[in-house]
C-alpha cells in the first residue's frame, strides 16, 4: 500500500516536472525577425554546409560498400564511377 | 491529477499566445509611412517623408547577407537611371546588424541612390517589414500604394509598371 503511493506520488511529480519542461522550452520559441537573420543566413549555418562534398563523399562511401550508394540515382554498385 | 494535468497545459499555451507578437497594422492602400530616424552613412540624420511629398518613392529594406538583394540592387539602379528626371526617388534601408558589412556590400554593389541606415531597427518594425528585401512604393500624395516582399527577377517588369502608373498620376 505504501509503495503504491508512494509510485503514484513519484509518477505525479514526473508529469508535473515534463510538463514543467515543456512549458519553459515552448518559452524559448521566439519570433526572429528578418533583420536579425544575418548570421542564421551564413552558408555555414545550414543543415548540409558542403552539399557538393557530402555527395560526393556519399558517392565514394556506397562504391566502396560495393552495395547500391545512399544516392543510387547517382550510380553506387562498386566502380565509384560518376 | 489530469486537473493539474491540465491547468499547467493551458498555462503554457496561454505563455504561447503571449508571444506571438500582434499582427502589424496593413499599411498598404491609402496610409501614411510611418516616420523614421534613419541616418547617412555619414551619419547625419536623413529627411523624414513630409520632405519627400510630390515625388514618387521606392523604399528598399535591403541587407547585405541576402541573396535576392543583390539581384535588386541592379533594377534599382536602373531605375534611377530610367525614372530619376521624372519625379522618383528610389531609398534604400539597411538593415544590417554590423554597418561593415552595408560598406562591403557597397563597394561591390555600388548604388546611384541614397543609402540610409536604421539603427534601431524601428523603422522597420514600424513598417512591419516582415521579408528580406521589402519594397514600399509611396505615391506623390505620400501614400503607401503598393507593398512587394521579396524580389525574383521576373517581378521586376510588374515593379516598373506600377512605378510608370504612380509617375503619371497627378496629385
Amino acid at each position: 500500500m505504501l509503495s503504491l503511493m508512494m509510485a503514484m506520488k513519484i509518477t505525479r511529480f514526473a508529469v508535473i516536472f515534463i510538463l514543467l519542461l515543456i512549458i519553459f522550452a515552448l518559452a524559448g520559441c521566439v519570433q526572429v525577425a528578418p533583420w536579425e537573420r544575418g548570421n542564421l543566413a551564413k552558408p555555414h549555418m545550414a543543415l548540409d554546409p558542403h552539399p557538393l562534398q557530402s555527395a560526393v563523399q556519399a558517392h565514394n562511401y556506397g562504391s566502396r560498400e560495393a552495395a547500391a550508394s545512399t544516392n543510387s540515382a547517382g550510380g553506387g554498385g562498386g566502380c565509384g564511377c560518376f | 491529477m489530469i486537473k493539474l494535468a491540465n491547468l499547467l497545459l493551458s498555462a503554457g499555451l496561454m505563455c504561447c499566445l503571449a508571444m506571438v507578437t500582434p499582427v502589424q497594422a496593413h499599411l498598404e492602400g491609402n496610409t501614411p509611412p510611418p516616420s523614421c530616424q534613419l541616418t547617412h552613412l555619414d551619419g547625419k540624420s536623413a529627411e523624414n517623408w513630409e520632405a519627400l511629398k510630390g515625388e514618387v518613392i521606392y523604399v528598399d529594406f535591403w541587407a547585405s547577407w541576402c541573396p535576392p538583394c543583390v539581384k535588386s540592387f541592379p533594377f534599382m539602379r536602373q531605375l534611377m537611371r530610367d525614372f530619376e528626371d521624372k519625379g522618383l526617388k528610389v531609398i534604400a534601408i539597411n538593415l544590417d546588424e554590423n554597418v561593415e558589412d552595408a560598406k562591403g556590400f557597397l563597394a561591390k554593389h555600388p548604388a546611384n541612390f541614397p543609402v540610409l541606415l536604421d539603427a534601431s531597427k524601428q523603422c522597420a518594425q514600424d513598417f512591419g517589414v516582415i521579408a528580406m528585401p521589402s519594397t514600399y512604393l509611396i505615391d506623390k500624395r505620400g501614400l503607401v500604394r503598393h507593398i512587394h516582399r521579396g524580389f525574383r527577377a521576373g517581378e521586376a517588369g510588374e515593379l516598373r509598371i506600377l512605378i510608370e502608373q504612380l509617375l503619371i498620376e497627378k496629385i
